[in-house]
């Protein structure tokens, strides 16, 4: 077990691509800190480079005290667990996950005893003679976890395990790998690009985007307080609605106009939040969540929290409803947003549409169909805002609050 | 292999088997004894081209069990219905000959080594080719493509005088040389492109289980190769043991193998069929070993499980 830190780490292909930038990452012992974004971004070169197996272009890497830049993968003493398994498919399942205790020349009654806890723990010890041919998906990735496990690194890396999985079993192996982590401790980096994944496993999660950290924080406060517009977007599921709307003062209180329509800043909120004080006037970016809007038939409301529109589709999920509408407010277009989208499998953004796309997630007991006129109630208390034209989260410190908090952890 | 899997093993692959079918449509009896006549028939079919295929190698058998007399008078067939004729007086006499037992001794000495000696530098050089990063990798790599398609007469010559100041010209050593460099090309060029094939993933998790690249080579590599070393392996043993030409130009008479001896014993119209035959089939019979003792290494599916 031991601390992971990176500082200004970099990769840079001969082409010049440049893979991952500058990143700067503190995992203190024990902890689970996954790294999450959209494809491409980087998160597992990342991975690989703590590994050993992808070389470092800049910055330094530190397990433990040691600084290992120029180590082998072999004398990291970290165990990883890739996204294919890589089980070695000559060998049985208890020599799979003795191969790196063999290699270290352990003592055969320890590896025996090692491989044999290792199994017991994994609900393997059944299945140790056979071949990973004939083990089920979960049972392989299980020999994969064992086969780090065993050797009691100094780190787990782990590159998309469960991808391979079927929903369920994900599922249920996501909660088996948080209680073994839990267990046993051990300093853990995952890479993954489901943010369900993220936010459950994570002590804190980091997000990148094309090599670059966005925020890394814990994944209640990822949600509640994005340090922008991507993290707003890709944290959360259906993703948080992103609105051009302008901010008008209102007393001590504000409120945002959306096309025709506006709805109340709270006092409360503005208070919170000083530096909005400073967008008085101008266009801002509006971030509602799915789950802040409510069927306004359900229950009573202030007026100037209602938005009014048109249900365009109701997607039963049996606990929740998803309600898509338009608002007459064009969407939010920066680099963020149509990386978002990208991601989401958009063609891209019509920065001139006059309406944006709206999830609501309505309780179950909401009456609305499709083409029936809607009034929605909006948490006016969880309004989120961003910078138009950087993207940066608009809260009560300066922009870079983000980054500095990063450097004081742990 | 199969008849030395476990027992909960082949009920695991029963199992699989019979969720592999639930996605087929379900066929009526009559398609599937169709399917089973036809497969019937396939075999039959198969059988009878495999007897087909043997009936030389069973003609110079019973010719080397018949005297010179027989062979001359009537055709090797009529052993079915006068097994007497069989004898092993040919057998005999060939291993009377001292030339000939040397020149048996020889083939093993110039085919034994020459085959060792390729798989051993050809799997070691095809994982450096496959695996390992260095400067100029895929030139070389290309050269060794290139040496493919040289053919091996051009090289008698000036290996001929390249030898000739030497020692070396007319020994054993001379002719295994002489093969161990045009079986290379041919053998890095075979394993590198079966080892390229094995995942990365697999190198990367030995790496990160502490493996050194000779340990994974020799612990990942080497049993994932095996068929296509095998398979390497019998070819270059089949090559070299029916060599003819390398041996007449590089081998003196005391190296001489086999075929050369065989050659030299023929006499005009075959007039000596049974000695020929005798020797003909003793050279033939080791091949036909090695290649039945190294079949089982070409199993199919050694991959499965690896990765997803």
């Amino acid at each position: 077990m031991a601390r992971v830190h990176l500082s200004g780490i970099g990769k840079t292909y001969p082409d010049g691509t440049s893979a991952v930038t500058g990143l700067d990452l503190d995992i203190a012992e024990g902890e689970f800190l996954v790294l999450v974004g959209p494809s491409g971004c980087g998160k597992t070169t990342a991975l690989r480079m703590v590994a050993g197996l992808e070389e470092i272009s800049s910055g330094t890497l530190t397990i433990g005290d040691r600084v290992v830049n120029r180590t082998p993968a072999r004398d990291r003493d970290v165990a990883m667990v890739f996204q294919s398994y890589a089980l070695y498919p000559h060998l049985s399942v208890r020599d799979n996950i003795a191969f790196g205790l063999q290699l270290r020349k352990l003592p055969k009654r320890e590896i025996k005893q090692r491989v044999e806890d290792a199994a017991e723990t994994l609900g393997l010890t059944e299945h140790l003679d056979r071949r990973p041919r004939n083990l089920s998906g979960g049972q392989r990735q299980r020999v994969a976890m064992g086969r780090a496990i065993v050797r009691q690194p100094q780190a787990f890396l782990m590159d998309e395990p469960l991808s391979n999985l079927d929903a369920k079993l994900r599922v249920q192996m996501r909660a088996e790998i948080s209680r073994l982590q839990r267990d046993l401790a051990v300093t853990t980096v995952y890479v993954t690009h489901d943010q369900v994944e993220a936010m459950t496993l994570g002590d804190r999660v980091a997000v990148l985007k094309k090599g670059v950290l966005q925020q890394v924080a814990p994944p209640q406060e990822l949600y509640d307080h994005p340090a922008n517009l991507f993290v707003a977007g890709f944290i959360g599921s259906p993703a948080m609605n992103l609105l051009q709307g302008r901010l008008e003062a209102d007393g001590s209180a504000a409120r945002v106009e959306l096309g025709g329509q506006s709805l109340a800043v709270p006092a409360a909120l503005m208070a919170e939040r000083p530096r909005l004080r400073e967008y008085l006037g101008r266009e801002v970016a509006l971030g509602i969540r799915p789950e802040d809007m409510e069927d306004a038939e359900l229950g009573t409301g202030d007026q100037d929290t209602l938005l009014t529109s048109t249900t365009d589709l109701v997607e039963a999920l049996g606990p929740e409803l998803l309600v898509h509408f338009q608002l007459p407010a064009p969407p939010v277009v920066t680099e963020d947003t149509k990386e978002l989208a990208r991601d989401a499998g958009a063609e891209g953004i019509d920065a001139a549409a006059p309406y944006s796309d709206v999830i609501a997630r309505f309780s179950p007991r909401s009456r609305t169909g499709t083409g029936q006129p809607l009034r929605v109630r909006v948490d006016t208390g969880h309004l989120y805002f961003f910078d138009p034209a950087t993207g940066d989260g608009i809260w009560g410190e300066p922009a870079s609050a983000t980054q500095q908090k990063e450097g004081t952890h742990a | 292999m199969s008849a030395q899997v476990e027992p909960a093993e082949s009920a695991e692959h029963t199992r699989s088997a019979a969720a592999g079918n639930e996605g087929a449509p379900h066929r009526s009896l009559a398609a599937r004894l169709v399917a089973r006549v036809g497969s019937g028939a396939v075999q039959v079919l198969l059988i009878l081209i495999a007897l087909f295929w043997m009936v030389p190698t069973l003609g110079l058998l019973f010719s080397s069990l018949r005297s010179p007399q027989d062979n001359a008078s009537s055709g090797w067939w009529t052993v079915f219905t006068e097994p007497a004729q069989l004898t092993l007086r040919n057998y005999a006499v060939l291993l009377d000959n001292p030339d000939f037992v040397s020149s048996f001794g020889n083939t093993v000495l110039i085919t034994v080594p020459s085959t060792a000696i390729i798989v051993v530098v050809a799997s070691l050089a095809a994982y450096a080719f496959a695996w390992l990063e260095f400067p100029g990798r895929d030139w070389l790599f290309l050269g060794v493509v290139g040496l493919l398609v040289v053919p091996i007469q051009v090289a008698l010559v000036p290996i001929s005088s390249l030898y000739g100041g030497t020692p070396l010209y007319g020994s054993i050593p001379a002719v295994v040389l002489f093969h161990v460099g045009f079986g290379l090309p041919f053998g890095i060029f075979l394993l590198r492109n079966f080892f390229a094939a094995i995942p990365r993933d697999l190198l990367e998790a030995a790496r990160m289980d502490g493996g050194r690249e000779l340990t994974i080579f020799r612990r990942v590599i080497l049993p994932l190769g095996g068929p296509a070393i095998a398979s390497l392996g019998i070819f270059q043993f089949l090559w070299v043991w029916n060599d003819l030409l390398v041996a007449l130009v590089f081998a003196a008479e005391a190296s001489q193998p086999m075929t050369v001896a065989l050659q030299s014993e023929m006499r005009q119209f075959g007039a000596n069929i049974d000695v020929i035959s005798a020797g003909a089939f003793l050279s033939m019979v080791v091949p036909l070993l090695v290649f039945f003792a190294f079949q089982r290494y070409f199993v199919q599916g050694v991959m499965a499980g690896a990765v997803k």
